[in-house]
């Protein structure tokens, strides 16, 4: 049987200070042009929390608002901050930074964060009365330490400093003396990672009602490294986030695959369950502190707010077929093989029409596609374009190579099967993922019948292989519980008894 | 940045003459300014590319000048379905624009 | 003879647009000597 998509859930933090930081636009900046316009400029572009809380494509993130609601309003949306905004949602939530950091302190499992006194005490009033801030949690939160002591480490010992507000309010250690692997950079990235996705298990458990005992396995997608010299990427990120999550019965391992991780993920974790390995396991994925502000000089240079501004976070639960939720179709997906080939057409005929072809449906057949969800409000004045829309178009435009589609029909394709994009560029963060929480409802309430779900990723940055890298599932309406390999539609199955009749009788014409 | 030293590199190995940068930018603006860096010099003041005019000669793979030489079923295969998803007009207005004003061979 | 016979050829790709390899394929076939090929990625 397939296993279902049973909840997910997704989370933002604010993180202006750690865009400055460390985001690696800024850090590169800072050592090949110290003086530079751009830095000094940087600040007066950063958007205060109440903004990224009033952000539309924030909104949809956390679901409170929807992909519909976000092609209502026009083609650009940092200028129409919404009235009433609220920084938690039916999907997660966007917490702000000094809060995260408090996080990120009790995430932090040998003592190599602490924050500064005053500030810590005028965090925790507002961290204790989280609603998903439990005894656990709290009792993992150092006391706060003198301003005196925070300077000394960072100063003397190499230490990352903590920023909010352009102050000075903490500091990562470093881990090791030596080993680049566990310097204070490294681990302030990591534990902002492990953070964020801890975060958005603490929702995942909130919006599916599981009980934390049930989740047997987390597959941790990020991409982050970390390990030690012997091991840089040695991982289990997962098991990291799940232990301060409270998942004492999951065990865990790590993916990674660039931007294409998460849906590599999926697919595994829909496998190990309809295998019967285990019923309950979770997909998730933390943030990166590298990415903020990655456009940013193109951002202040068009004079908009630098809106690279928050990590992302998600988690997926995927479980045993229950007879109601959406099926993750394990028979039918699409990958990009070695042989493949790189041209843009190979790339969508190995992604999209090739589990189509497998399943018999026609490219139009998907009622939604959820390729990368890059919000075009970052993108297109970084000149990358508008992501999700350039998908859109590949797979039309192959339609027409195939003759599925006219010519003339392409940019009514894009308006029916896409959406635009509302996710952070944090790489793996808006890879197909982010619309697992719609997609959910609206085949609950029998809107749509099927969604495909597509992740790619640029495996040439990490300089091992020229290959690009995806892979794609589908995600179908509940048809009641049925074998596995009778999970496609019924009239995908009178198509395919329609089609072998003509080939049939073709063939007899022939003799 | 690695690109621009790449790029630099090459120049000064072969001559400026005899190098070729041919782009595959989604962009018109990210295109052009490409095409500004490896003629006019990076734009951004961030790469080795700074203020060092190579003036090379730039194309985008989309334009006819380079499509007209490529073999018709390899660029079939390889590059015409993003013909049909980029802009190529506007990319080969801004290439247009850059090589008459920066290049030099 | 064509335009790009015996040119060094550097390739500038791009993920979301044409990606090196596929735009390398192309110049194999113009009598250019590939020297360089790269993809760049902006998300």
């Amino acid at each position: 049987m397939n296993s279902v998509l049973k909840g997910s859930s997704f989370v933002l933090v604010h993180s202006p200070d750690m865009l400055v930081h460390s985001g690696t636009t800024q850090t590169t900046e800072r050592i090949v042009n110290p003086s530079s316009e751009y830095l000094s400029k940087l600040p007066k572009y950063l958007r205060s929390f109440d903004d990224v809380v009033a952000y539309l494509p924030n909104q949809v993130y956390i679901g409170s608002k929807t992909p519909d609601d976000l092609a209502a309003a026009g083609s650009t949306w940092y200028d129409k901050p919404l009235k009433g905004a609220n920084r938690f949602g039916p999907f997660g939530e966007i917490m702000p930074q000094d809060e995260f950091y408090m996080l990120m302190q009790a995430c932090d499992a040998f003592d190599l964060v602490r924050l500064e006194k005053a500030f810590s005490d005028d965090v925790k009033v507002r961290f204790e009365k989280h609603p998903l801030v439990d005894e656990h949690l709290l009792a993992m939160v150092s006391d706060g330490i003198d301003i005196g002591d925070i300077m000394k480490v960072v100063n003397e010992e190499h230490a990352e400093g903590i920023y909010h507000d352009d102050k000075l309010v903490g500091y990562v250690k470093k881990a090791h003396d030596i080993d680049i692997n566990l310097s204070a950079h490294v681990i302030f990235e990591n534990l902002a990672s492990k953070a964020s996705c801890t975060l958005a298990l603490m929702h995942l458990i909130k919006v599916t009602g599981i009980s934390k005992n049930s989740v047997e396995y987390v597959i941790d997608c990020s991409e982050e490294a970390c390990g030690d010299m012997n091991q840089r990427g040695g991982g289990n990120m997962a098991k990291a986030a799940a232990e301060i999550a409270g998942l004492s019965g999951a065990s865990g391992a790590d993916i990674r695959a660039f931007c294409a991780a998460p849906a590599h993920a999926v697919i595994h974790a829909a496998a190990l369950v309809a295998s019967g390995t285990y019923d309950n396991v979770v997909v998730a994925a933390g943030g990166s502190t590298a990415k903020l502000g990655m456009n940013g000089k193109d951002h202040v240079k068009k004079e908009l707010p630098v809106m690279e501004d928050v990590m992302g976070g998600f988690a997926v639960l995927i479980s045993k077929n229950d007879g109601k939720s959406p099926e993750i179709l394990s028979a039918f997906t699409g990958k990009h093989s070695v042989g493949s080939g790189s041209s843009p057409q190979a790339v969508i005929t190995a992604l999209v029409t090739d589990p189509l072809d497998k399943m018999g449906l026609k490219i139009a057949d998907i009622d939604k596609y959820s390729p990368e969800m890059q919000n075009p409000d970052l993108t297109k004045p970084a000149g990358a374009g508008d992501v999700p829309l350039a998908n859109y178009k590949m797979i039309a435009a192959l339609g027409v190579k195939r003759g599925e589609l006219d010519r003339t029909d392409i940019n009514a394709f894009t308006e029916k099967h896409g959406m635009i994009g509302w996710a952070p560029t944090q790489g793996h963060i808006p890879s197909g993922i982010p619309y697992l929480g719609f997609a959910r409802n609206e085949m609950m309430s029998g809107n749509i019948e099927r969604s495909m779900i597509i992740g790619k990723g640029s495996l040439f940055l990490g300089r091992m292989t020229n290959l690009f890298d995806g892979v794609s599932f589908i995600v179908q309406k509940n048809g009641g519980a049925r074998p596995a390999s009778d999970a496609v539609s019924e009239d995908t199955i009178k198509r395919l008894i329609a089609q072998s009749m003509r080939e049939l009788a073709a063939s007899m014409g022939v003799e | 940045m690695e690109n621009q030293k790449r790029v630099k590199d090459f120049a000064d190995q072969y001559g400026p003459e005899h190098v070729v940068v041919i782009i595959g930018a989604a962009e018109g603006e990210a295109a052009g300014l490409a095409a500004e860096t490896v003629t006019a010099g990076d734009p951004t003041f961030a790469g080795p590319l700074t203020g060092v005019s190579l003036g090379l000669c730039v194309y985008h793979i989309c334009e006819d000048a380079v499509k007209n030489e490529v073999d018709d079923d390899v660029y079939d295969e390889q590059v015409s379905m993003m013909e049909m998803v980029l802009d190529v007009d506007e990319i080969v207005r801004e290439m247009d624009a850059i090589r008459s004003q920066y290049c030099k061979y | 003879m064509g335009k790009f016979d015996g040119k060094k050829v550097v390739i500038i790709g791009d993920r979301d647009g044409i990606p090196g390899p596929a735009i390398e394929e192309c110049m194999k076939t113009t009598g250019a000597d590939v020297v360089f090929s790269s993809t760049e990625c902006f998300v």
